[in-house]
């Protein structure tokens, strides 16, 4: 149930977007396809939205499948990172649109419009066009425009994309918060690894059109499959022959069992972190480990830059062996 | 969102602004002003005299026909062939392109022989079979409508195109994931957003319709009372030493025209509602 997609393939010309994609969906949850851009991710999306076709596979929707059937039957909410809002009509007549195309009774699409505008915090601003709204409120009314018509399967793609980082940290949490009043299937498409860990209920890595790894945020942040997915989720480093993410390396100024010593050849301070560059003193090894630390830390240890250190990784810190 | 700067005015300012109004009055304003004024250099009496002209009047009915049939035609097929050429990939779309500037390119006596050679009733390629069946191109009502609308195809096609590029298929998308058919899409989102280009297109087809002279001369073969639309009674009268009707012939031309187009420049919004 929720959604089957099973051997999806597509391909541009000669550029493969999409390679024997098989994913399940379930029914209520919030699943984000995360990756980076141009890896199909948004290409997966417009095909479970019937608004791009596959070469070939299949695609259900609660049961029934929807591979060949239009979009406009598919009764999937969607959302575009540029709003796509309609420029000539109103708020109001924008989330009321879905409805009208479904010949409501008018009395119907008043109430439900107007509940929707409740939910998405515009009321005062029903009778604006949407020139008039900021970002934010703009996809705010694309999302009250494709729920509308309650959908079966919310699809999102990009949608905070194009909003500012503070906008786009308030929808993110309002979108959760959202997610777990209605439990409509979700599924959103990002390349914000922060986004997606924050979010979702389970995450999707797809990289150059084939899946990656499927599994909760912390399965995939702590048992990454491969080096792809464990640099897609954050930062990391190479300390020795180790794949490790920066903040779990342990840093000490006194000579102790390490993996590697070197000199602190580069020192950067961004607010409350400190982002360390130790240059290795095996010549064979000479490539910089990163290292992060909170400025509480660095202060404690009494390190400074130019300093000799000895790194080895935190107990129970996850590292890939490559 | 530009903002209006007022930039300070200096000698420069004023002798850009001389060169451009004086360009445009020696070779707009004066010249049509002229007309108006042979027009009424004597009062009403050559409007009268126009008016009361049979042929004047028949050439006028004609001209205004033919200018709604092919501004039809052309609003119809012009929506069509942009929608195609900004919506669709298909083999063949730049030479599509390139081809509807055709008309603009080509002197419009070429298309009138043109036409005459494809629809003409004795000698052309379609001309006799259509005859035949008893609906006759040339040298009748049919072949100037098709003259005009073949000269006055790109107009709304060049309005429509840029509109449709700028605006993008996702709010099109949008309404097709809302449960929007095709037809409710045009009607409901595309329609709207391309509006204001396409009354101006239209009136710009108008304006080209009610004036051509070259391919309607040859298909229409210029009869009396028959296939003589108004641009062609004015040279007639012209020739005829009938100046004073050739004016004011001329003028209600001109009227028509700039009238449409203060129309549409009075409604079109004038602040630029673009939603970015």
């Amino acid at each position: 149930m929720g959604i089957e997609i099973r051997g999806i393939n597509k391909n541009f010309g000669d550029f493969v977007a999409l390679e024997d994609i098989t994913l399940s969906v379930p029914t209520g949850q919030l699943t984000a396809l995360l990756g980076p851009s141009g890896g199909g991710k948004s290409t997966l999306l417009r095909i479970i939205a019937g608004l791009e076709s596959s070469d070939s596979g299949t695609i259900e929707i609660e049961g029934v499948d929807t591979t060949n059937v239009p979009a406009q039957k598919r009764n999937v909410g969607f959302v575009f990172q540029h709003y796509a809002a309609f420029k000539h009509m109103t708020v109001e007549k924008n989330i009321a649109f879905g409805l009208e195309i479904r010949k409501r009774p008018k009395d119907e699409i008043k109430e439900r419009v107007q509940e929707l505008l409740k939910l998405v915090h515009l009321e005062q601003w029903s009778h604006r066009l949407p020139s008039q709204l900021s970002g934010g409120q703009r996809q705010r009314m694309a999302l009250a425009r494709a729920l509308a018509i309650q959908p079966t399967v919310l699809l999102l793609d990009e949608p905070f994309g194009a909003l500012d980082a503070k906008v786009r940290k308030e929808l993110r949490d309002w979108l959760r918060r959202l997610h777990d009043e209605m439990h409509v299937t979700t599924v959103f498409v990002t390349h914000d690894q922060e986004e997606a860990l924050e979010v979702s209920d389970s995450l999707v890595i797809i990289n150059e059109g084939r899946i990656e790894q499927i599994g909760t945020p912390d399965d995939l942040y702590d048992r990454p499959a491969s080096d792809f997915v464990l640099s897609f989720l954050g930062p990391v480093t190479m300390l020795g022959d180790r794949m490790i993410r920066p903040h779990d390396i342990e840093i000490s100024p006194y000579e102790q069992a390490a993996i590697v010593s070197g000199k602190i050849t580069r020192w950067t301070r961004v607010g409350f972190e400190i982002r360390l560059e130790v240059t290795p003193d095996d010549v064979l090894h000479p490539n910089p480990v990163h290292v992060v630390l909170t400025r509480t830390e660095a202060t404690a240890l009494g390190i400074h830059e130019g300093d000799q250190v000895w790194l080895r990784p935190q107990v129970g810190a996850d590292q890939v062996t490559s | 969102m530009a903002s209006h700067r007022v930039r300070p005015k200096t000698a420069g300012t004023y002798v850009r602004r001389g060169i451009v109004l004086t360009y445009l009055f020696l070779l707009v304003v004066w010249p049509v002003s002229l007309i108006a004024q042979h027009t009424f250099g004597n009062g009403f009496g050559n409007l009268h005299t126009a008016l009361t002209d049979p042929a004047v009047t028949s050439a006028l009915r004609l001209t205004i026909y033919v200018s709604i049939w092919a501004v039809a035609i052309n609003t119809v097929f012009g929506v069509g062939i942009s929608l195609l050429l900004t919506r669709y990939t298909f083999p063949g779309r730049s030479i599509l392109s390139a081809l509807i500037d055709l008309p603009l390119s080509v002197s419009p006596v070429v298309v009138g022989l043109a036409l005459l050679l494809a629809y003409g009733g004795t000698n052309g390629l379609f001309g006799p079979a259509l005859n035949s069946a008893g609906f006759q191109v040339a040298f009748a009502t049919p072949g100037i409508v098709l003259a005009t609308t073949f000269v006055s195809l790109p107009l709304v096609i060049r309005e429509l195109v840029p509109v449709l590029t700028e605006i993008g298929t996702d709010q099109e998308q949008a309404a097709r994931s809302l449960g929007a058919g095709p037809w409710q899409t045009f009607r409901r989102i595309t329609l709207p957003s391309i509006r204001w280009a396409l009354v101006y297109g239209v009136v710009l087809s108008l304006a080209r319709s009610l004036g051509e002279f070259g391919a309607v001369k040859i298909i229409g073969g210029n009869i009396a009372q028959q296939t003589q639309t108004a641009t062609l009674v004015v040279e007639q009268k012209y020739q005829d030493f009938e100046q004073p009707t050739a004016y004011a012939t001329s003028f209600l031309l001109a009227l028509i025209a700039v009238a449409a187009l203060v129309v549409v420049t009075v409604l079109r919004p004038k602040e630029n509602p673009d939603g970015d």
